[in-house]
């Protein structure tokens, strides 16, 4: 940077000779404030053994209780989980998985035995989960529009361009757009009680009440008034992969179109590339019988979504919930760790403040 | 700029008169454009001047990059957003300059001047002045353009100028018409006058001029005597006229103004490096990750295009990886934040603000506060190593004072009673209506010798009165203004007026006088005028009674040889007095005089006359002329004369050399002078091992003297090293279990005292070169390296003509290992240029900055090289300030400066650049990491609202506030423990490998806030089931995780918790908070749904408790190992500033009333100390005190400047001093002699000027004092210690007026020494009885530094302080 000495300001500078009389020249003395003289009042803290020690262990203290206490709360919560992928010949998806195909009208089902070892307090929450399913991905993260999700008009028929490819299908634009969308989870799993006089009860599931509450009413609308939601849809077509248009995804017309919920959750795109997506709530229904029974259950899978070409899994959970969700034994197990370091750390150091410490306690800088 | 660029000029024609004949050569006009944009180019010059800074053309880039869908991997608006405001900002500031640049621009353009055209004179603006023109000109009017002289209103057409603005002196100077046309006179002729000029073309030489008038088929030289510059002043000279030569940017003061470079400080260097490494290391993860991700695309990418298909131009996963690096470079570049240059730019510019507004460094006097003129140089004020200093007018007020005399062996002046009150100030009112009021002298004994009529007190003042040079103005009766060219010389007539013998006026002949009430008119008949060789000057008069006699001052080495022989008494009796007065620092001169018979006078008038007009060795013979009548003289006495030092100056050194900056003087002075001013502000003192002079002509004489230097201070540390053997292992081990300052002790080995225990010390002198042939003494030719290893005081003194050949090429590391190894270094005769080159090759020799401080233009060139020039707004004109980064009125200022202000600009900036990095690096590269997991597809962790905003909003103002105020410790306490200063020289606080553990913190932090939430929300779900692993709570958790963390860790580096502080910290995270819920709210995803995809996100994530155990746990892994780490540092290792802000702390909580008694005490010791500083005896350093021009006389006896007297002399300024470039000429002519000088007498071991420092506070006399006490006697420790409170009594002056002041010292030395003592004790714990001893010695030692160890003294530093901390933070 080069800038000129000059300025005629300087030239100028001398002329104004002060007379004697400079009773009237102004004294150019700085203001005489705390803030211009650096002398504001400040808390000056200094890390002393008096301080940082009584932190390590106030830290400790804390962290160690509360980490038994998620411990114990992660430990109470049940949890069971099956893969249904069908990857082992022995699997019984195994042929569903392999004679998968987009434009078959035949879907095929299977079914998975499985036990429960414990009975199931409470609600019950059942999940679907995926893996080696890149929903993280920037290219598909931005594969959406918002716009036309929350029912604006003018997007369903004019899809934004972060949906290409999938924005257009044989000129029709497509709704919903994008490559979320166009990859919605499909299979549809069914939960049966193998009830040891041999029946096999159907357990309800509840497909409501699984999407966050601002998607629901917020983020996701039908376009119009969503009465007529054929007619609205109308000039539109269906996402490539899907077998049936958005307007027929539920019968509930508070559940159907942009607002149905497995579709709001699909398109509540994942962190990580294995995640899990609420499915169904098993409701409780009254205080006394558990939600599900210990025994032996079948799942049944009506297998659509294939995943074995980018090697996925696919998972079904189910699990209860406390008040901190589900199951979760990392944050019990980091906040014990993190305590007892903590407090060993104060151990540590007061050891080596005794020590070797630097004690000076007087107003004297003695060495 | 975009001046159109003729062919360069060989030559200027210039026509009078004739502007059509000059308008075909395209001279520049006179109007001067020094703004650079105006309304319409401002915008687009604008930018292309910012987008030439590097940083702005990358983020540009960047920008450009973002627009391209497939590379884009955030939003535009998080580049330009950023981006945008920096510009902006800029943008704005630039326009204030430039609107002001105009404003003057215009006010000066606007200038109304007179023109001569066609025959009457017009007023004109100045911009439509041309070449060619004639002006007219009026007295105290500014110089338009560059003209000649034609004619003035002064006979012989003179004309008088001030060139403060021009070169920065204000004194007049003389410019000459030629003389054909200095009788042209009034415009009618002018008009008809058509010379043409021909010369140089435009160039930037102040002095010079070369040209021709051509008239009337003449030839005319013209020399610069002819010249006006633009930029001078007229004055006493009522009118004249100038013909235009040179206008606008083509004169010498535009030519001068140059567009300077602008200094950079090493840690804007450090920082363009370490961005640069930054690219680097981005540049390196864009690889890696785009590594990663062809691999991933190749083995998941592709099988997963059923979901996800590439974009159509990709159809290969390399492609793929292409662009994926530019996305990760997209996202990534957050490392290097753009608002890092405009951070750091308010940073400075608030410290710049603190330096205006500091009440400290404000004169009251003057009226005039430091002044920050740079804005960029701040930090460096905080690691000066080296700094360069002007004697007169920077060390000295430039005032001189009549201190003492000695009139017929009696001596006067001497103030006889330390202890008792202050002595009177003597009256002379009643005695004399003349008197000036503002004379001070305290010896009554002298005026009752005046009254009584001594006879030779008489004819001393009668001398004084009549021998001089000076002249004097009545504008009343009784109201007498004296104009000497030199100070020495006012001082003296000045002292003469006050004790009766009144210089009243003078003529060329006569000299009149009133002498005791009565008026007396000599006759003068002759002015034997002064010169550097003769070193004394000798008027010779005719009194009204007939009686001729030559008066007589001199230097005394120069007059005693003089004296008649009966003197010899007298003689010796006035050479004791002499020498006290030279120990005190004194400048003495010599009086005597002569009776001459009539015939005497009248044989030697003709001789005179004889070699006067002898065409050949004119001054030769004159000065045998002189010679020959200034023989056989009557000694009449002596006077002493007090060179006033600035207020400060010898507490300043000393503060400023025990923060161990090396203090070098370069002056222009005489050699004498020099060294006196050395003694007399400490910089030299008795105590010193040895002073060398570096006196050759030589190269050969030089080099054979510097290389005796060395070997002599090898030979003497070895001897001191041997004695001291067992002494410096104490000092080593108590230094360093000291204040953790090991490294900065070992860092320089020229101050950190004998090799002994200060182990190995890394060589920071070059060796010189290897050839010394065999020198005499057994000892071998030096090795370098032991030139590193000197202990003990040494001082050089180098002379100019000396100088000019230690700075050849071949020489030069021999002179700065020499000079290096020295403690105080002075040069003397010193050209600017010379200055200038010093200063250089200490820059590039040492690789240390360097601090330059001067008041005159002298010092311009060597302020301007110096890494920070510092200019002093004294008398001498405004060009040094103006050439300087910063200003202020007093010397002692420097230390605040320095150790307040740089050291906290220094301590704050390194702060503010250690977090600025980690922050960005915690922030940053969580991508990275998340890269890894989302198939290396460049998807952002967090929101892009965050993104930007983080750097802006989030974190800047916490960061910003810490930058500004944050203070380690008071500033009173950097003052009293200057050691405090060092961790800046050694460049600690910030440097690679603190940067490096900056980034590694922030890459730690990083991996913390991204594994931490992934490894909890992976399989976490909402208290209503919803898993929590989604993209947008992943976001939401991890930036608010990251913002919590990196304000606890501002929180944890802020030490200094203002108002301010608070609000930015607390707000900046209230801040995030609210800003993100508004982004997150339904209200704005209904307006912009397709920009708010987070809508919801907020609440819904703030409300899990899993989300604040995960924020918590990140955090506390986060900080806890900084807290533990930092803990251990302070406790095991704590710097010295920690145990001043330690003990501070303590100190606040327990405020007990110990210190007052012991405080009292060393007062009383400092008093019987005092009493003993007349018994030492001092090496005389006599300097002739009246140095300056010579020529005046004849200037006087010519009566050529007499009618100057009558008015012009009101404003004919006092300044001794010419023009620089004079002195350079008369050095040029006078170069065959040097002054004689004193050196023989003082070189080998000067005895000490101290105490009689004017009205300091009495302990700085005692420092003195205290520095010839034997370190056995039991009592030394109270009175060593006491001079600290000197330093500390200027802040709090309370301390001196303790009513405890008298104490008896008995039991005060006992109770002081015993504290001290006992600190002592606790700190050597063990250590043997001679190690305590020595201990004790080196309290002095490292209080003051003169003895030798000073580098050392960090440890006894503190031990020596204790009890003073004490007092003083008693007297808070």
């Amino acid at each position: 940077m080069m800038a000129s000495s000059y300025s005629a300001k300087d030239e100028d500078g001398h002329i104004t000779v002060t007379g004697p009389g400079g009773a009237a020249l102004r004294s150019k003395k700085p203001e005489n404030t705390a803030f211009k003289q650096q002398r504001l009042p400040a808390w000056q803290p200094i890390l002393t053994a008096g301080t940082v020690l009584p932190a390590f262990f106030i830290i400790g203290l804390i962290f160690i209780p509360i980490g038994i206490g998620l411990f114990v709360t992660s430990n109470n919560i049940r949890e069971f989980e099956i893969d249904y992928t069908g990857v082992d010949e022995s699997s019984p998806c195994f042929n569903c998985s392999q004679n998968f195909s987009w434009n078959s009208t035949q879907p095929c089902t299977c079914s998975i035995p499985f036990s429960l070892e414990q009975s199931y307090e409470n609600n019950v929450f059942m999940y679907y989960g995926l893996s080696n399913f890149y929903q993280n991905h920037r290219r598909y993260v931005k594969s959406r529009d918002d716009s036309q999700l929350n029912g604006h008009l003018g997007s369903l028929k004019q899809p934004s361009k972060e949906c290409e490819p999938y924005a257009k299908h044989e000129n029709k634009p497509i709704a919903p757009c994008g490559a979320i969308a166009n990859s919605m989870f499909n299979d549809t799993l069914e939960l049966f009680y193998n009830d040891p006089n041999g029946t096999k009860v159907l357990i309800p599931l509840r497909a409501t009440g699984i999407a966050w509450w601002t998607d629901k009413h917020v983020k996701f609308g039908n376009p119009g008034d969503g009465l007529n939601l054929t007619a609205e849809f109308q000039g539109t077509t269906k996402p490539v992969n899907w077998r049936k248009p958005v307007y027929e995804l539920d019968s509930d017309p508070l559940n159907n179109g942009f607002i149905n919920e497995d579709f709001i959750v699909w398109m509540r795109t994942a962190a990580l590339p294995t995640f899990r997506k609420l499915y169904r709530i098993i409701s409780r229904k009254d205080n006394m019988v558990p939600t599900l029974l210990r025994g032996n259950y079948t799942l049944e899978v009506v297998y659509n979504y294939p995943v074995r070409s980018f090697e996925g899994r696919k998972r079904m959970i189910l699990s209860t919930i406390s008040w901190m969700g589900g199951k979760n034994p990392f944050l019990g197990i980091a906040y014990i760790t993190v305590g007892s370091v903590c407090f060993f750390l104060g151990v540590v150091l007061l050891i080596i403040h005794h020590k070797y410490g630097n004690r000076n306690n007087s107003a004297d800088i003695s060495n | 700029m975009f001046r159109k660029r003729f062919p360069p000029e060989e030559e200027r024609r210039v026509r009078a008169n004739d502007r059509e004949y000059n308008e075909k050569f395209q001279y520049a006009s006179n109007c001067i454009m020094t703004s650079k944009y105006n309304v319409i180019t401002f915008l687009p010059v604008n930018l292309f001047e910012q987008f030439q800074e590097v940083a702005n053309t990358y983020f540009l880039f960047l920008l450009i990059l973002q627009l391209i869908p497939q590379i884009s991997s955030l939003s535009w608006f998080t580049t330009i957003v950023p981006l945008a405001l920096v510009l902006i900002i800029t943008a704005v500031k630039d326009a204030t300059d430039d609107y002001f640049r105009h404003k003057s621009d215009n006010q000066v353009n606007n200038r109304q001047s007179q023109v001569l055209i066609r025959g009457s004179l017009q007023h004109e603006k100045w911009m439509n002045v041309r070449v060619g023109d004639i002006i007219k000109l009026e007295n105290n009017q500014f110089v338009a353009a560059d003209l000649l002289l034609l004619s003035s209103t002064e006979p012989h057409g003179l004309c008088y100028i001030e060139t403060a603005e021009l070169d920065g002196e204000t004194n007049m100077k003389v410019r000459q018409s030629v003389s054909v046309t200095s009788e042209l006179g009034d415009p009618n002729n002018l008009f008809s006058f058509d010379g043409e000029v021909v010369c140089e073309p435009p160039n930037n030489k102040l002095d010079r001029f070369c040209g021709t008038l051509y008239w009337r088929d003449k030839k005319y030289t013209l020399t610069n005597q002819n010249m006006l510059l633009r930029g001078c002043v007229l004055r006493n000279t009522e009118a004249c006229y100038g013909l235009v030569i040179f206008a606008g940017p083509d004169t010498k003061l535009m030519q001068n103004s140059g567009r300077t470079k602008f200094k950079r400080t090493s840690i804007d260097r450090l920082m363009n490096t370490l961005v640069l490494w930054i690219f680097g290391f981005l540049v390196c993860m864009g690889v890696i990750l785009a590594v990663g991700d062809a691999v991933w695309e190749r083995e998941v990418g592709s099988l997963f295009q059923s979901y996800l298909p590439w974009d159509p131009p990709v159809n290969n996963f390399l492609f793929n990886a292409f662009l994926s690096f530019w996305s990760y470079v997209i996202i990534l570049n957050t490392v290097v934040p753009i608002s890092l240059y405009v951070s750091v730019e308010v940073i400075r510019l608030g410290h710049s603000y603190f330096i205006n507004w500091d009440q400290q460094m404000f004169c009251s006097q003057c009226n005039t506060a430091a002044e920050a003129r740079t804005t960029t140089l701040n930090e460096e004020l905080g690691q000066v190593e080296y700094i360069f200093s002007d004697k007169t007018g920077t060390l000295t007020q430039n005032i001189m004072s009549f201190n003492k005399c000695s009139i017929n062996g009696q001596t006067y002046g001497e103030v006889t009673d330390p202890l008792g009150p202050q002595a009177k100030r003597l009256d002379f009112t009643p005695f004399n209506p003349l008197a000036d009021l503002d004379f001070c002298f305290y010896d009554d004994t002298l005026l009752e010798s005046v009254k009584v009529g001594d006879s030779h007190t008489h004819k001393f003042f009668r001398l004084l009165s009549l021998c001089h040079t000076v002249m004097s103005e009545e504008k009343s009766e009784g109201e007498l203004v004296y104009k000497a060219q030199s100070p020495d010389e006012g001082a003296l007539v000045t002292a003469a007026r006050n004790f009766g013998f009144v210089f009243r006026s003078r003529t060329p002949g006569t000299i009149t006088t009133t002498e005791m009430g009565r008026p007396v008119t000599y006759t003068l008949l002759a002015i034997l005028d002064f010169n550097n060789i003769r070193k004394r000057m000798s008027v010779i008069v005719r009194s009204p009674e007939g009686r001729i006699r030559l008066y007589c001052k001199g230097a005394d080495t120069v007059l005693l040889e003089r004296l008649h022989p009966c003197n010899q008494e007298l003689m010796n009796i006035t050479s004791d007095h002499l020498n006290e007065y030279a120990a005190d620092g004194l400048r003495t001169l010599a009086l005597a005089y002569r009776d001459l018979s009539e015939d005497e006078w009248e044989a030697w008038s003709e001789s005179h006359r004889c070699a006067d007009k002898a065409s050949d060795c004119r001054e030769d013979r004159v000065a045998a002329a002189y010679e020959q009548i200034e023989q056989d003289m009557m000694l009449l006495g002596a006077t002493a004369i007090e060179d006033k030092l600035q207020e400060g100056v010898p507490e300043t050194i000393a503060v400023l050399s025990l923060a161990n900056i090396k203090i070098w003087v370069l002056t222009g002075d005489k050699q004498e002078t020099a060294v006196n001013i050395g003694y007399s502000c400490k910089m030299l003192t008795d105590d010193m091992t040895e002073v060398f002079i570096i006196n050759g002509h030589t190269v050969q004489s030089v080099r054979q003297e510097l290389r005796r230097a060395r070997e002599r201070m090898i030979e003497l540390s070895r001897t001191r090293d041997g004695g001291k053997e067992s002494g410096m292992e104490g000092w080593g081990e108590a230094y360093f279990s000291g204040n953790g300052l090991r490294g900065g002790q070992e860092g320089d080995g020229t101050e950190s005292g004998g090799g002994g225990g200060g182990g190995g010390k890394p060589p920071q002198c070059p060796p010189p070169p290897p050839p010394p042939p065999p020198p005499p003494p057994p000892p071998p030719s030096p090795p370098s390296n032991l030139m590193d290893n000197v202990s003990g005081e040494f001082a050089l003194i180098v002379n100019g003509h000396s100088l000019a050949h230690a700075l050849e090429a071949d020489m030069e590391t021999e002179f700065v290992s020499t000079a290096c190894a020295c403690k105080a270094v002075i040069c003397c005769r010193v050209t600017p240029l010379q200055k200038a080159q010093v200063v250089e090759l200490i820059k590039t020799h040492k690789k240390a900055v360097t601090l330059a401080i001067g008041d005159g233009a002298n010092d311009v060139s060597m302020i301007k090289s110096a890494h920070i020039g510092v200019g002093i707004s004294g008398q001498e004109g405004i060009q040094a300030v103006l050439s300087s980064d910063y200003s202020f009125s007093q010397f002692r200022f420097l230390q605040r400066l320095l150790l307040v202000h740089g050291r906290w600009s220094y301590l704050r900036m390194c702060r503010f650049l250690c977090y600025f990095f980690y922050k960005n690096f915690a922030f940053t590269m969580v991508h990275f990491w998340f890269g890894f997991f989302c198939g290396f597809s460049a998807q952002t962790v967090y929101d892009q609202y965050f993104i930007t905003l983080y750097n802006i909003v989030y974190t800047s103002l916490p960061v910003l506030a810490m930058g500004i105020f944050d203070q380690d410790v008071p500033d009173h306490r950097s003052l009293e423990y200057p050691k405090l200063y060092e961790p800046g020289q050694l460049n600690l606080l910030f440097n690679k490998k603190e940067f490096f553990i900056c980034i590694t913190q922030g890459i730690y932090t990083s991996v913390v806030l991204f594994f931490v939430p992934y490894a909890v929300l992976s399989d976490a779900t909402q208290s209503n089931g919803v898993p929590l692993a989604d993209y947008q709570t992943f976001a939401v958790t991890t930036a608010t995780a990251l913002v919590i963390v990196v304000s606890v860790q501002i929180a944890l580096d802020t030490g200094f918790w203002t108002v301010i502080n608070h609000v930015f910290v607390w707000g900046s995270v209230g801040c995030y908070f609210s800003i993100m819920l508004a982004l997150h709210s339904q209200s704005l995803f209904r307006i912009f749904p397709n920009q708010f995809h987070f809508v919801g996100s907020a609440q819904s994530t703030l409300l899990q408790p899993v989300v604040w155990l995960t924020i918590a746990l990140a955090t506390a892994i986060c900080i806890v190992p900084v807290l533990a780490f930092r803990f251990l540092k302070l406790d095991l290792k704590p710097q010295l500033s920690d145990t001043v802000r330690y003990t501070q702390l303590v100190r606040q909580k327990k405020r007990k009333p110990a210190g007052r008694s012991v405080g009292s005490a060393w007062r009383g010791v400092g008093m019987v100390a005092e009493g003993r500083l007349g018994a030492r005896g001092g090496s005389r350093r006599s300097g002739y005190a009246f140095a300056h021009q010579e020529g005046f006389g004849e200037l006087i006896t010519s009566g050529k400047n007499m009618r100057l007297s009558s008015q012009a002399l009101a404003n004919f300024a006092s300044r001794h001093s010419s023009s620089w470039i004079d002195t350079l000429r008369r050095k040029k002519h006078n170069h065959t002699h040097t002054p004689p000088s004193a050196s023989g007498e003082c070189s080998p071991a000067p005895s000490c000027v101290s105490g009689s420092l004017p009205p300091l506070s009495n302990s700085s006399s005692v420092l003195g004092g205290s520095q010839e006490t034997p370190i056995e006697e039991e009592t030394v420790p109270a009175c060593d210690v006491q001079p600290v409170p000197a330093v500390s009594t200027k802040t709090h002056p309370a301390a001196a007026a303790g009513p405890e002041s008298a104490a008896p010292p008995g039991p005060a030395q006992a109770s002081s020494s015993s504290v001290l003592g006992s600190s002592a004790v606790r700190c050597h714990g063990g250590d043997s009885p001679g190690g305590w001893t020595l201990s004790l010695g080196s309290v002095q030692e490292a209080l003051f530094g003169w003895k030798g160890f000073a580098g050392r003294s960090g440890a006894s530093n503190s031990q020596g302080l204790p009890p003073v901390a004490k007092e003083t933070s008693h007297i808070e």
